[in-house]
C-alpha cells in the first residue's frame, strides 16, 4: 500500500454497473515527506475521504477486495485516512 | 518479497475494517547493498518491527491474507521477518 493526497473527484453517470455507488476519487501518490511518487490516478473510494486529506491506498488484485462484495471493476481503492505519518 | 527499511509508522483512525488491528508501518525499500529502492511504501506489521530495522515484506494479497488470516484482504504488502544479515556474492 501507499500513501496519498486526495486531489479531486470524478462524476461518471455512463459507467460499468457495478461501479454504481462508488465514490471516484482523483489520488495523487506521495511518500513519507508529502513529495509526489508518482502520477495522479482514480481510485475507488471506501473510507469517504475528503478533498485534501492524506490517505492510504491499495492497488492491483487486492483492490476489490476493499469492495464489499470483494469483487468489481477497480483496480485501485482508497483504505484508509491518515491521522499522523510518524517517520 | 523485498527488502526494506522501517522508516516509522502510520496513525489512522478511519479505515477499513481488514486493518482495524493492524499495525501500519513506512518501510523504504531497498536493494540487497542497502541502497534506496523508489519511494517509501506502507507495510502492515506482522512480525513487531521497530524502526532502523532492515525487514522482509510479502506484496501480494493472498500471502497476506494467510498471514493476516483475512480471505481476500484489502491488505497487500505485510513485514514477514527480520533481517539479520544479507550476505551477497559479488
Amino acid at each position: 500500500m501507499f500513501l496519498g493526497r486526495v486531489i479531486g473527484k470524478i462524476w461518471a453517470t455512463r459507467k460499468d454497473a457495478s461501479l454504481k455507488g462508488f465514490r471516484l476519487l482523483v489520488i495523487e501518490p506521495i511518500d513519507h515527506e508529502h513529495k509526489k511518487a508518482g502520477d495522479a490516478f482514480v481510485a475507488v473510494d471506501v473510507v469517504n475521504a475528503s478533498d485534501g486529506e492524506t490517505i492510504y491506498w491499495v492497488g492491483s488484485r487486492e483492490a476489490p477486495n476493499a469492495l464489499p462484495d470483494k469483487y468489481g471493476p477497480v483496480d485501485a481503492a482508497v483504505v484508509g485516512i491518515v491521522d499522523q505519518v510518524d517517520a | 518479497m523485498f527488502l526494506a527499511r522501517v522508516l516509522g509508522s502510520v496513525t489512522s483512525t478511519i479505515k477499513h475494517s481488514d486493518y482495524n488491528s493492524a499495525k501500519l508501518m513506512v518501510v523504504q525499500p531497498i536493494m540487497p547493498d542497502g541502497k534506496d529502492d523508489g519511494a517509501s511504501a506502507l507495510a502492515v506489521d506482522a512480525t513487531g518491527v521497530g524502526r532502523g530495522e532492515i525487514v522482509l515484506v510479502i506484496r501480494q494479497g493472498v500471502a497476506a491474507g494467510l498471514v493476516l488470516n483475512v480471505e481476500l484482504p484489502a491488505v497487500r504488502s505485510v513485514i514477514v521477518g527480520v533481517v539479520d544479515d544479507i550476505d551477497i556474492k559479488e
